[in-house]
């Protein structure tokens, strides 16, 4: 059972670079009304680089990243002493908010799960959660240069 | 330096705290599935991240040998050899 009133805040905020935040949702808006994904690798909480990655899902309400081509993203941020700091999926046409399907899938406790919602398609919305053993803990997003 | 006869294997980050944080542990195995027998083992709990209890790879987990995803092979079955690198990565996947 998981609602907005459940939202803890996490610990630490995500930092996020302006032209990440601004690429997330160009990359929202260039994929609907399918969703997109991505990651970000970072370096010690630092965001270093920002992959748009293939959604390998049909229709508009689901996301798969590509496995081939995400082994191959992190096999070479790993070998560069970097990790995922940020998987960013959007959400068309519902909240910036994790789904029940986002919350049985999410694999990754220490990557901020970030969402672009583009509900209001001139007020994109992003929002970023840790999701840990299915528990939401929103983080708060600091756009820095 | 690795042993003769092991096999190197990427711990993807969510599963490294069953390997005490090492991003690269190295085992022995001529299929995929020995290979994660053998790996579970030596640190329990890990195999049940990546199998279900019949063998088979999880539906939500990968592994790559030598780049190549071992689903598109013989999945537990696929054969692996010394100098190989096998790399388990769990999905990345939701929706609304």
């Amino acid at each position: 059972m998981t609602s907005p009133l459940d939202t803890a805040p996490s610990a630490a905020p995500l930092l996020l670079p302006v032209a990440m935040h601004d690429e997330i949702v160009a990359h929202a808006r260039a994929e609907a009304p399918r969703e997109c994904c991505g990651i970000i690798a970072g370096r010690d909480g630092r965001a270093t680089r920002l992959y748009r990655l293939m959604n390998v899902e049909p229709g508009v309400t689901r996301y798969r990243v590509d496995d081939a081509e995400l082994f191959r993203v992190y096999h070479d941020l790993n070998d560069r002493g970097e990790d995922v700091l940020v998987i960013y999926h959007s959400h068309p046409a519902t909240p910036a908010y994790p789904s029940p399907t986002d919350l049985g899938l999410a694999a990754w406790p220490d990557a901020f799960y970030v969402i672009c919602s583009l509900a209001a398609p001139e007020a994109p919305v992003v929002r970023a959660f840790h999701i840990v053993d299915g528990r939401i803990a929103e983080a708060e997003i600091v756009v820095d240069g | 330096m690795s042993d003769a006869g092991s096999i190197q294997v990427l711990i993807p980050t969510p599963l490294r705290r069953f390997t005490n944080g090492e991003a690269r542990v190295s085992a022995e195995g001529v299929t995929v599935g020995e290979l994660l027998s053998a790996l579970d083992v030596r640190y329990p709990g890990l195999g049940t991240q990546v199998r279900e209890a019949d063998g088979q790879i999880r539906r939500f987990v990968n592994v790559f040998v030598n780049g190549e995803n071992v689903r598109d092979r013989h999945g537990a079955e696929t054969p692996v050899r010394p100098g190989d690198e096998v790399g388990i990565i769990p999905a990345m996947a939701g929706g609304r």
